[in-house]
């Protein structure tokens, strides 16, 4: 049997699909930020603590209602993403005029409420949340054992990946979206309702990062820090990709979630900077990000 | 006239005479730890709570003792835990400071304590060095080590017939320390560790780790790691089939409050090792009940209780002593036997180390637990004479 480095090929492929589905989450979560910083041009801190609100309503939909985890899902996303609606509405909209950093700052600040919020209501150490009884299990890809929950969430994630790339891109909808981005009040003219679009914008970005969360309750911890620890990271993916690339985000999410997962074998200790250090790279070689147009 | 005068003017002095002796002492205990990152459950707000429980069951006041009790989050880092100590020492007027989880920042705090010459009760961290080569005459180590976990579930888990091991480590002193001495334990008994994982600090997804160890061909996973990332160690494992696929996970530092945030579905059957279960007698039973009501309805872990037991002997150290001088107080710390409902009857060795029982316990499962909070069943009790490093072999240069 030949080897890589000294890993033998099967534990390879299987630390690649790890990669994969942690990539997955990048690819969520960036995308989210990618769509908001697109046409708010809004840097959202808040996103990791709408990621967490979304793994915690998921919780307490099902211990205070009984809701179920497919119903959270939907419901979930849908719930957090009015709150997105409304902090636009109250809060971010009043900054447009102003520089990006105000927005960062308000996000950022709105990110510590909103955690410092949880953990004063439900402690650091976080609430158990289980897999749904149709996922749990695995199967026995020969070179792993992958439980069904994990290919679900690549699954699920690449579908909604796709999706959003897809009205975006391709659909009407979307054509007003990206005009309004490029010229908000020649679109305005035209008799479409920009700011609505916006606030609908921000609130889609905050769901997706939501769904994110439920997809994460499961297999992680549902602790308001759960959040925080992961955004550090998307914004690396998201800088790497290119400020508000759609495409750029989604692959770069995906792609670096491989990597990472590579230097989980090969060097350990340094996975949880691996990132950082293409970050670095990629800004010194390509400032706009890998998928990033100079303007 | 001149009677009742008198007996004024007595009734006066007698007052501002006990009231001189009253006020004697004036101690001040700073409670440092984390207050809200992966240690926060379980010292936290908890191990402030103990510390004021300790000061009113020693009914200070009436005994000439006035305490203050202030509180800091250190946030797992050294650099800040430095900051704070000097501060409380230098400024504020600090006396003692208690808790201190996070290996990395207590043994910042032993070494600015000893040079103030104030006084460290440790209940929170881990590193066994702390008693070690390290060891400080100003330190007192309270409720556990990494030496007595090892010893505690590492032995256990060999006994079970548990030979080959698989680490996954925290890459931070505590994790490398609990990792060495575990190491330590299952060789002596006659295992091997076929592999080590460092995993960065903290962590959230540790399911290539958890490949790797699978992968190894041992039969238990080692998790020397503690909090947060213990817990997603221990539900990825479950997650992953790796308790079904026939390896065993040994939590090496498991807190009840872990056990809550894991749920008994995923944690039952693990092996762990503690000094103190709120369920173990009366004296914790009732202790734990009143803790529980201050403290929103959650259970003590033995953290927080080190933090009460800690406090309470340091309170009657200074009693004994009249006085708050470091040094005395320290020597009659030392020389006194411990005694409170928690930990039992205990002493304070030379090195620091406090001595006492240490319990292998069991979790329960669903079906066997009543309600909230019934996690444990125990397995053996470990005692003081075994549970922790012997004196001569922890290389602490106050031993002779």
């Amino acid at each position: 049997m030949f080897e890589l480095l000294g890993i033998p090929p099967q534990a390879l492929f299987g630390q690649l699909l790890l990669g994969l589905i942690n990539g997955s989450f990048y690819a969520l979560l960036s995308l989210g930020l990618a769509i908001i910083f697109g046409l708010l041009n809004i840097i959202n801190f808040t996103h990791g603590a709408q990621y967490m609100m979304g793994a915690f309503v998921a919780w307490m939909l099902l211990n205070y209602l009984g809701i179920n985890y497919w119903a959270a899902l939907i419901l979930a996303p849908v719930i957090v993403g009015i709150t997105g609606v409304i902090i636009e509405r109250l809060l971010i909209s009043r900054l447009y005029h102003l520089d990006h950093l105000y927005g960062l700052l308000l996000t950022f600040g709105l990110a510590l409420i909103i955690q410092g919020l949880f953990r004063n209501e439900y402690g650091i150490s976080g609430l158990p949340y289980q897999i749904p009884s149709q996922l749990s299990g695995g199967m026995n890809l020969g070179f792993m054992f992958l439980p069904n929950y994990r290919g679900w969430v690549v699954a699920a994630s690449l579908v909604a990946c796709l999706a959003t790339w897809f009205v975006i891109e391709k659909t009407r909808l979307g054509a007003y979206l990206r005009a309004a981005t490029e010229n908000p009040t020649l679109v305005g003219a035209f008799g479409i309702n920009v700011p609505r679009l916006i606030t609908l914008t921000y609130g889609f970005g905050v769901a997706l990062a939501a769904f994110a969360g439920v997809l994460a309750a499961p297999i992680y911890s549902v602790n308001p820090n759960m959040g925080a620890d992961l955004i550090i990271v998307v914004f690396a993916v998201v800088v790497i990709g290119g400020m508000g690339s759609i495409l750029g985000s989604i692959v770069t999410g995906f792609g670096l979630g491989l990597i990472e997962g590579l230097t989980r074998v090969f060097y350990p200790e340094g996975s949880a900077v691996v990132i950082f250090v293409i970050m670095a790279i990629v800004l010194l070689v390509k400032p706009a990000g890998l998928f990033g147009r100079t303007v | 006239m001149t009677r009742i005068r008198n007996f004024t003017l007595a009734a006066v002095a007698a007052t501002l005479l006990s009231g001189t002796a009253l006020a004697e002492t004036a101690v001040k205990i700073g409670v440092l730890n984390d207050r809200s990152g992966v240690y926060a459950d379980l010292s936290g707000e908890g191990s402030v709570v103990a510390a004021q429980m300790a000061v009113e069951d020693f009914k200070a006041a009436e005994k000439g003792i006035t305490v203050e009790i202030v509180s800091a989050d250190h946030q797992n880092k050294p650099d800040v835990a430095s900051t704070i100590a000097r501060q409380w020492y230098d400024q504020d007027g600090v006396d003692v400071i208690v808790d201190v989880p996070t290996s990395s920042a207590a043994l910042a705090v032993n070494d600015i304590t000893r040079e103030k010459n104030k006084v460290f009760i440790n209940s929170g961290a881990g590193t066994a060095d702390l008693t070690g080569p390290q060891c400080s005459p100003n330190t007192v180590h309270w409720t556990y080590d990494t030496w007595a976990l090892a010893h505690g579930t590492g032995s256990a888990m060999v006994e079970a017939g548990h030979k080959k091991w698989f680490f996954l480590t925290a890459d931070y002193a505590f994790g490398q320390a609990l990792e060495r001495d575990t190491t330590a334990v299952v060789e002596a008994a006659g295992g091997e560790v076929v592999g080590t994982v460092r995993h960065p600090f903290p962590g959230s997804d540790f399911s290539s780790f958890l490949l790797q160890a699978q992968s190894s061909g041992a039969d238990v996973i080692g998790l020397a790691n503690a909090g947060g990332d213990t817990i997603n160690s221990i539900k990825q494992a479950s997650e992953f089939g790796i308790t079904q696929g026939g390896q065993a996970i040994a939590g090496l530092l498991v807190f009840l409050t872990d056990i809550h945030a894991l749920g008994l579905e995923t944690a039952q059957g693990l092996v762990l090792t503690e000094s103190f279960y709120w369920d173990l007698n009366d004296g914790t039973r009732e202790w734990s009940k009143r803790f529980a009501e201050r403290h929103d309805g959650d259970m003590p872990t033995m953290v927080q209780a080190g933090v009460y037991a800690g406090v309470l002997h340091y309170l009657k150290a200074v009693e004994a002593t009249g006085g708050k001088d470091a040094t005395a107080v320290l020597a009659k710390m030392k020389e006194m036997p411990t005694d409170d409902p928690l930990f039992g009857k205990g002493t304070i060795r030379e090195d620091g180390r406090k001595v006492h029982d240490m319990y292998l316990f069991r979790v329960k499962t669903p079906d066997q637990s009543q309600g909230p909070w019934d996690y444990y069943e125990q397995v053996a009790t470990i005692p003081a004479d075994q549970a922790f490093r012997p004196l001569n072999e922890g290389n602490c240069p106050l031993v002779k």
